[in-house]
């Protein structure tokens, strides 16, 4: 399970971008999608890749599928160069781009898993089992016979996922797999990668804007930004790194002024209640029991802080100071 | 594999019914206004171009038979690479561990049989209802060897039409409109493949420039190929140029296609 199986050294990609500079000069301009990225993962793991719009996060699974040829930088799969190998990679890799669909559009379900079949030679015992499997779990039966195109968003996606995983690829690129979705779908598509990842080993990559995702699938999180990698790490770590904090909500017996404690601060008071914000790293319990002391106190809940937040607090960060990579464990 | 892939494009094409009824329908009456636009012609200047007013006729007919089937005047089955290298969509196909020049011909060769069956057939069998359309002829021999060269230079002729679109299509990677593109390559090879009027109507220094472009061999051949205009040698020769076309052109295709591929730029992330 130690195996290094994604490597990513030093990779960038530009791109020209024309647009318009007065009435018919056109001005070129490089914009660099992808700025120096580094990271690897390893067999078996499932990491999530989030970033705000723009970051770079599409255009690195496109590179690791070998759909873009990365502009400098070392890129290896299975110790292999994606753009190079790419047809002997892609039946050791599955893809589900949220936004797009590898099913035929025109004909029924079936017919995209018969072609995917000959397309990755998948043993008929295989296939079958597979199917099967895909078919329960993701409750695809009433709809095999169904032209793609009479699909709604959610039954879509769960064909897409379906197909990206009959020829038993060994890692799994989901570019934003749960976008558009309704709840029940969402929980429906969660639970079946928890699954194929802890029982089948099948390493994933998640792009998502969902961070509930995150928080249910990933014990591992990349945020990129600007082409970079900000924060590589577990999800508490990320609470430390985005200086999140946690909110004591107290309720008095009688009105006070904001109350003064060490290590926290007011952000809100309305009547008999206050807020106080504490560091998400901190121990809640030392101020309780202080708090305890000096105010009688009629109810206190500890409130836990929002990774959106996190998340948002870190964009900003690395906008403002388009900081170095930060490793935190 | 590619069967397969060609089967269901077979399929696909065959669930828009009242498209394809649409097309058969004009592609018929454009086949009536053109034979007496010819009948006309014909009658004013009798054997123009080397053709004698059945043969006229008949070549009509092969043409708006031919039109759908050689998709002359459209892209077929590449509009949608086209479309999706347009939206961004050819990322899919290009994750797929396939060829893709060989792809999307298993995609065209199954549109080409479905037309095949609807558009090709049902023009040339109303027209051959109408008007006295002239089938290979002289001895059983001279018959079938007609037939067979026919089916030859049909199947050559879809290589050559499909090479000649997939190159089309593949500009949409640099231009990514292509309606300006589309327009310059269905004129001309309307043109210049004789669909409008067969090359030999033309003035001696057109014909020239028709006879070294490529486009000949998706229609003006296979149709003369029909009429028995060659003899055997003659046969065999124009043979051998649309087989030349298709190596050169699938080749150029390979090569281009090689230049694409490094510098995809994939549309809407």
């Amino acid at each position: 399970m130690d195996e290094v199986l994604i490597e990513v050294e030093g990779v960038t990609k530009s791109f020209v971008v024309r647009r318009r500079a007065g009435r018919l000069r056109r001005a070129r301009e490089v914009v660099n999608a992808v700025a120096g990225l580094d990271f690897t993962v390893r067999r078996g793991e499932m990491v999530g890749y989030i970033g705000p719009n723009g970051a770079g996060k599409s255009t690195t699974v496109k590179m690791l599928t070998g759909i873009l040829l990365p502009s400098t930088g070392r890129l290896r799969v299975a110790g292999a160069d994606p753009v190079r190998d790419r047809v002997r990679l892609a039946q050791r890799m599955g893809v589900v781009f949220g936004q797009r669909t590898t099913l035929w559009w025109d004909l029924p379900l079936r017919d995209s898993y018969e072609l995917a079949r000959r397309i990755y030679r998948i043993p008929d015992a295989a296939y079958t089992r597979n199917l099967d499997r895909c078919v329960e779990l993701l409750e695809l039966a009433p709809l095999l016979d169904v032209p793609v195109r009479q699909l709604s968003l959610g039954q879509r996606m769960r064909g897409d996922i379906a197909a990206a995983l009959l020829h038993d690829p060994e890692v799994l690129y989901l570019d934003e797999p749960t976008i558009g979705l309704d709840v029940v779908s969402k929980r429906r598509v969660r639970e079946f990668l928890a699954r194929i990842n802890a029982e089948r080993g099948t390493t994933v990559l998640l792009t998502t804007h969902d961070l509930t995702d995150i928080e249910q699938l990933c014990s591992r999180v990349m945020v990129i930004d600007h082409g970079r990698v900000v924060y590589d790490g577990g999800l508490d770590g990320l609470h430390r790194q985005g200086r999140s904090e946690r909110t004591l909500v107290v309720e008095l017996e009688r009105e006070a002024p904001p109350i003064e404690l060490s290590g926290t601060r007011v952000v809100r008071c309305e009547g008999t209640r206050q807020w106080l914000a504490f560091p998400a790293s901190a121990s809640a319990a030392p101020l309780v029991a202080e708090l305890a002391g000096r105010y009688g106190l009629r109810d206190l809940s500890v409130r836990e802080p929002e990774i959106e937040d996190v998340i948002a607090r870190m964009y900003g960060e690395a906008e403002r100071a388009d900081t170095a990579v930060a490793r935190v464990g | 594999m590619y069967a397969a892939v060609c089967i269901r494009s077979f399929r696909r094409y065959s669930t828009y019914r009242a498209a394809t009824w649409a097309r058969v329908f004009t592609n018929t009456v454009f086949g009536f206004i053109l034979t007496y636009t010819y009948v006309a012609l014909w009658h004013v200047r009798p054997h123009l171009g080397g053709y004698d007013l059945s043969a006229a006729i008949t070549y009509v007919w092969i043409g708006q038979g031919l039109l759908s089937l050689l998709a002359v005047g459209d892209l077929g089955a590449l509009a949608d690479l086209q479309t999706r290298i347009a939206s961004g969509d050819v990322a899919v196909d290009l994750f797929r561990p396939v060829d893709q020049q060989r792809w999307w011909l298993a995609v065209d060769a199954g549109r080409a049989g479905y037309q095949l069956l609807t558009n090709a057939l049902v023009p040339m069998l109303v027209g051959g209802l109408a008007f006295h359309l002239r089938l290979p002829q002289g001895s059983a021999v001279d018959v079938v060897a007609s037939w067979v060269a026919t089916v030859l230079a049909l199947v050559l002729a879809l290589l050559v039409s499909y090479a000649l679109r997939y190159l089309v299509a593949l500009t949409g990677f640099w231009l990514l409109d292509l309606r300006g593109v589309q327009l310059v390559y269905y004129l001309t090879s309307c043109f210049f493949g004789g669909f409008f009027l067969p090359v030999t109507v033309f003035p001696a220094a057109l014909e020239a420039v028709a006879r070294a472009l490529p486009f000949i061999a998706v229609f003006q051949v296979p149709a003369d190929v029909f009429l028995q205009h060659y003899d055997t040698a003659g046969t065999l020769g124009a043979l051998g140029v649309q087989l030349g076309w298709a190596v050169v052109l699938l080749g150029l295709g390979r090569l281009v296609q090689s230049r694409a591929v490094l510098k995809v730029v994939v549309q809407g992330g």
